[in-house]
């Protein structure tokens, strides 16, 4: 669905020229949600909208539905622009006009006629769930209806492709929570393909299949979530894999307890898909003679499994502890000590 | 009190209060289409806009900045001949049109520009987003996004022009100014002159509760 060959885009500054993104090779499936995660200044920003011809790649090509985006211009980009939805961090609603009329704009740009148009807003008001706020302002709206009210407008059209531009870095994270569900339910329905920048990994891990980390305008590190949380290679991937699966005050935590128990050992686990749903507590403490301790743990869910980390406690005689950690070794859980008693 | 209100000539006062009116519609209507015109180019020219041209953006910024500056009542002096030519005398509330358009459209212009800058430029990515060309990004976008201070703008703009055409009035154009010099400070009459100065008060407060009640209504922020 979209293609994207050995882009790189230059600004040219007073001071010298800024390589905004360098190098970038990707291939995003028809009907997939792929996240493109990064710090501030990573690229990810220019990434996203060079795939809808906002800002055009110094060099390569981008093919986004069968049209080579980076290549056309005037009637042919816009024609094809229709077809390429975006949302954005801070909505970019037309205030002077209502919910109906900000969702019928691409249907007016489209030339759609009135009554027509006014039949899809219909749809698409109840499939974003605003009935009731039809005649309200953008001023009258909540942050999450506004954004809801970006994704009816950016649906309008029927396009093929969905961009999100730090859809949800502007909401709280429970409307995060459901502008997110939304986005999954409009995937499943429509079979919607959906690109999104983000910086938190939250999103990422909530409905993304697959995930590309951008660091200093290069891609770092892609593949399906799952994969990048379990075996995450670079360091800024594990530092976002943190965001997610350590809680901020974990560190404190476990110095904390180290100095808590002097005796035994504090060991961390790590759960990937299958191994995370199973009885791996109970079993450890009937075949062992051990007195175990369950610290602190959390285990997230993702779009193809879930993923966890445990902190336990062990306290006993060395030889079984040994025997425990190679117990669990061998039952596909990630098994890291984190002191030596 | 009577006798000095039987000073004021009644119909005369009426004439030229219709005399002003209409100076004052026509001159803010044009100022209104040529002030658009200007503004909207000077903000699609300037740098980073849809139409980014330095070299127009140069030449309209000149332009509204030498007609903006120069007093109105020289303006009025300097652009004797071309009103001439426009118009084929010098006076009459017509042959005050010229001047007053030229007075004021520039300064309309200015104000257009700033509005338009106010817009989210997020706004107008959006539509750029939905394949929108200029055409409807101008109408969609620009102009309903910014129809609160362009109302504004141009209320300011049409008080400006009340006392404007007052004083093209003094060098023969008719209306308010005219009666309150002729009849009023010449043939020393100061009741004239009063009557006169509240005549234009009365147009200026109503023209200013006209475009205080648009601007609130069209603003939905």
């Amino acid at each position: 669905m979209i293609s994207i060959k050995n882009v790189n885009k230059t600004y040219v500054a007073k001071h010298g020229s800024v390589k905004a993104v360098e190098n970038v090779n990707l291939e995003i499936k028809e009907g997939e949600i792929y996240g493109v995660i990064g710090y501030s200044g990573a690229g990810k920003s220019t990434l996203i909208r060079m795939l809808n011809g906002l800002e055009i790649p110094t060099e390569g090509s981008i093919t986004v539905a069968g049209r080579e985006i980076s290549h056309i211009t005037g009637a042919k980009l816009r024609k094809a622009r229709q077809e390429i939805s975006m949302i954005f961090q801070h909505f970019n609603l037309l205030w002077s006009r209502t919910v109906i009329d900000n969702i019928a704009f691409p249907l007016e740009i489209a030339g759609v006629p009135k009554k027509k148009r006014m039949e899809r807003v219909k749809e698409l008001i109840s499939l974003v769930g605003l009935d009731g706020r039809e005649n309200a302002y953008p001023s009258q709206l909540s942050g999450g209806q506004k954004q809801r009210v970006g994704i009816a407008r950016a649906l309008a059209n029927n396009p093929k492709v969905l961009l999100c531009d730090e859809a949800t870095s502007a909401l709280d994270p429970q409307t995060t929570d459901s502008i997110l569900e939304l986005l999954v339910d409009i995937n499943k329905r429509l079979g919607l393909t959906i690109v999104l920048i983000t910086h938190e990994m939250h999103v990422i891990r909530k409905i993304c299949h697959r995930v590309a980390v951008m660091e200093g305008g290069s891609i770092v590190e892609t593949g399906p979530v799952l994969q990048v949380f379990k075996n995450p290679k670079q360091q800024i991937t594990k530092r976002f894999v943190q965001q997610v699966t350590e809680p901020e005050e974990t560190k404190d935590t476990i110095e904390h307890l180290l100095s808590l128990y002097p005796h035994g050992q504090v060991i961390q686990l790590t759960f990937v898909g299958d191994g995370a749903e199973q009885p791996l507590m109970t079993n450890l403490i009937r075949q062992f003679p051990l007195t175990v301790n369950i610290l602190q743990g959390k285990i997230s869910q993702t779009r193809n499994g879930s993923y966890g980390t445990l902190f336990i406690h062990l306290d006993g005689e060395e030889e079984d502890i040994q025997n425990a950690l190679d117990y669990m070794s061998s039952q596909e859980v990630g098994v890291e000590v984190i002191n030596n008693g | 009190m009577d006798e000095f209100l039987a000073e004021v000539k009644w119909d005369k006062l009426i004439e030229a209060t219709q005399e002003s009116i209409y100076m004052t519609s026509i001159s803010v209507l044009a100022t209104f289409i040529l002030g658009m015109l200007l503004g909207l180019l000077l903000f699609l020219t300037n740098k980073g806009s849809l139409w980014q041209n330095r070299a127009v953006n140069f030449i309209i910024a000149a332009f509204v900045n030498i007609f903006r500056s120069i007093p109105f009542i020289i303006l009025i002096v300097l652009l004797i001949p071309f009103t001439k030519v426009l118009v084929g005398s010098m006076l009459g509330a017509n042959a005050a049109l010229p001047a007053l358009i030229i007075g004021a459209a520039p300064f309309y212009a200015r104000m257009v520009e700033i509005a338009l800058r106010e817009i989210d430029k997020g706004v107008i990515e959006a539509a750029q987003s939905m394949g929108a060309n200029h055409f409807q990004i101008i109408f969609k976008v620009l102009i309903p996004e910014s129809l609160p201070a362009l109302i504004s703008g141009l209320t300011v703009t049409a008080i400006s022009l009340v006392s404007f055409t007052a004083m093209a009035g003094v060098i023969g154009a008719g209306g308010l100014g005219h009666f309150a010099y002729l009849e009023g400070f010449q043939r020393n009459r100061p009741m004239v002159t009063l009557v006169a100065t509240i005549a234009i008060l009365i147009l200026v407060f109503i023209i200013q509760l006209i475009g205080d009640y648009f601007t609130k209504r069209t603003d939905k922020r």
